[in-house]
């Protein structure tokens, strides 16, 4: 692994001069080799990670088991490219299981979901049935805890 | 009433920590950067906690034998077995500790004899002195140097000995210097260690975190085992010096006789910290390694840093400690730590607090985040460039 997506994994948010102190380059070269990344597709995008209160968020987010027919040639790609494709669906992965695709989703109330399910999802050529479970609560998002963090565990200033 | 006259003679005698007083400045200080700490930033790896949590749940509340729960000292025998390279009988061979600190006393304690003679290499860690003069033995310590990047010399350790010396206590990789033994180095102190007879305490406690070449035992090497003591813990690899749990490996007679100090003055370790030792030994080596992955990382940075402020500062093989030599500023150690933390609100410890050995360097700890590294870095450069234009005066 190149040393600065190590750094982006752990670096958390650091900013491209704190990235250029770490790794000893010109922030000019780290901003080409970001660049890199991204034209090489590796690098997606970088989003924050946001304990917002309901109100704040105003989301309401679901994961779908969907079951669909797999297509001669393209298997599952092609419909699972489809059904990504949605503003609506923020993951959408091949499962193994029960099911084929498992798909998560929000939108701005419960309503707003259950019509993309049914008005969008469901009625797709090949897509045979789906499972809708609301999230009512999260406690963990991308390896951040949301409660209990707020105890900083304070090291001695001077140990031996 | 002056109860003073009430304490033992060389209890009044000892010096008080240069560590101590450097807290009691820096606790003065509120929001300082501090890279004066001596452990890990990571909290515990939770599946150690939650085995911690878990033994508490099925009421392991109660004492352990003596010498520590036998699925520890199997898997601490083990361990050692396949890192180290010397096999230990978890049966005798095996003594678990209140951390590496009390495996230390004990051992003194268990083989000092009034005015027997203990070598150390110093700079050290700040225990070792007191713990000799608290067995009643004498300190004799055997500097180290930065040309060396400060490994322990034979032509050092030569040049120390005296007629008496019993004890030698090694500390590879070193706090506070990082610095570290190849296997060349260490042959040649087992030689040395051989030719004068001695018994070597070996305090391997940073050795997981070794950044360059391989860790090397000195228990490992022939004709070593019967006449060294190794010291390992808990506390520095896994994160976990808040559980105060270590372990001391060596010849059944000298286990034997530590673990008669030990069951008189300490009974056993803490059973709930036992417990979560053996989840750290049996599942924690993949979580450790990230660790020492970031620590690499950073110190890389740190050293750099340094050295771009014009702070000599050479390579730590080991452990999370940057000492660089800060004569250049024209200050001694501590008026330049004392400086830099009023000016600059960051704290680093004085290397005369390891001993007299460490006069004109001062002690980093890179186990901490990046963004106060960097943050730390560039105050440090900062002040080193106003100390440069408005030298202090002699
Ligand atoms: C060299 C050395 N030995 C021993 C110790 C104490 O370790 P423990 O937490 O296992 O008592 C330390 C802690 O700073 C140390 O640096």
């Amino acid at each position: 692994m190149k040393p600065i997506v190590k750094l982006l994994l752990e670096g958390g948010s650091l900013n491209t001069a704190q990235m250029a102190q770490v790794l000893n380059l010109s922030e000019a070269e780290v901003n080409h080799q970001l660049d890199a990344l991204k034209k090489e597709g590796v690098l997606l995008g970088v989003r924050p990670v946001l304990n917002l209160s309901p109100e704040d968020s105003g989301v309401v987010r679901a994961v779908i088991e969907v079951r669909i027919t797999p297509e001669r040639g393209g298997g599952f790609n092609r419909l699972a490219e489809r059904i990504s494709r949605f503003d609506e669906v923020e993951s959408c992965y091949l499962m193994s299981g029960g099911y084929d695709l498992l798909v998560f989703v929000s939108g701005a109330s419960l309503q707003r979901v259950a019509a993309f399910v049914s008005e969008k999802l469901s009625t797709i050529e090949g897509v045979l049935s789906t499972a809708t479970h609301f999230m009512l609560r999260s406690y963990k998002e991308h390896g951040f805890l949301l409660e209990g963090k707020a105890e900083e565990n304070e090291r001695l200033k001077v140990a031996p | 009433m002056d109860n003073s006259r009430f304490i033992a003679k060389h209890v009044v005698n000892l010096p008080k920590s240069g560590i101590r007083d450097f807290f009691d400045i820096v606790a003065k200080m509120k929001d300082a950067i501090s890279l004066g700490v001596g452990e890990p930033d990571f909290d515990t790896p939770w599946h150690i906690r939650e085995a911690g949590i878990y033994a508490l749940e099925k009421g392991k509340t109660h004492y352990t034998s003596n010498l520590g729960l036998i699925e520890l000292r199997r898997a601490i025998s083990k361990y050692v077995e396949k890192n180290f390279a010397v096999s230990y009988a978890p049966e005798n061979e095996v003594l678990i500790t209140v951390g590496v600190s009390e495996a230390l006393d004990l051992a003194c304690r268990a083989l000092i004899n009034p005015g027997d003679k203990a070598m150390f290499h110093q700079p050290c860690y700040v225990s070792y002195s007191p713990s000799i003069t608290l067995a009643h033995g004498v300190a004799v310590p055997v500097p180290t140097f930065a040309k060396d990047n400060f490994a322990l010399t034979v032509e050092a350790l030569r040049a120390a000995w005296q007629p008496g010396c019993k004890l030698l206590m090694l500390n590879l990789p070193c706090n506070p210097t990082g610095g570290t033994c190849d296997r060349a180095q260490v042959e040649a102190i087992a030689k040395f260690a051989v030719e004068k007879d001695l018994i070597v305490l070996s305090d391997e406690i940073y050795s997981e975190l070794t950044f360059e070449g391989v860790h090397t035992s000195i228990a490992s090497l022939p004709g070593m085992k019967e006449r060294t003591i190794f010291l390992h813990g808990f506390s520095k690899a896994f994160a976990m010096t808040g559980w105060r749990i270590g372990y001391a490996c060596g010849p059944a007679t000298l286990i034997e006789a530590m673990m008669k100090v030990h069951q008189y003055s300490m009974l056993c370790a803490s059973i709930i910290s036992q417990e979560a030792a053996i989840e750290a030994l049996v599942r924690g080596e993949d979580g450790m390694k990230k660790m020492r992955d970031q620590y690499h990382r950073r110190r890389d940075f740190i050293v750099r840093r340094f050295n771009e402020i014009g702070l000599k500062c050479h390579l730590p093989r080991g452990s999370f400690y940057a000492f660089p030599d800060i004569s250049k500023t024209g200050m001694n150690e501590k008026d330049f730590a004392i400086g830099l933390l009023h000016a600059e609100k960051v704290a680093i410890v004085p290397g005369s607090a390891f001993g007299e050995n460490g006069k004109g360097f001062c002690r980093a700890c890179f186990a901490t985040s990046y963004e106060q590294l960097i943050e730390a870095s560039n105050r440090i450069e900062r002040h080193v460039q106003s100390l440069a234009k408005n030298p202090p005066r002699p």
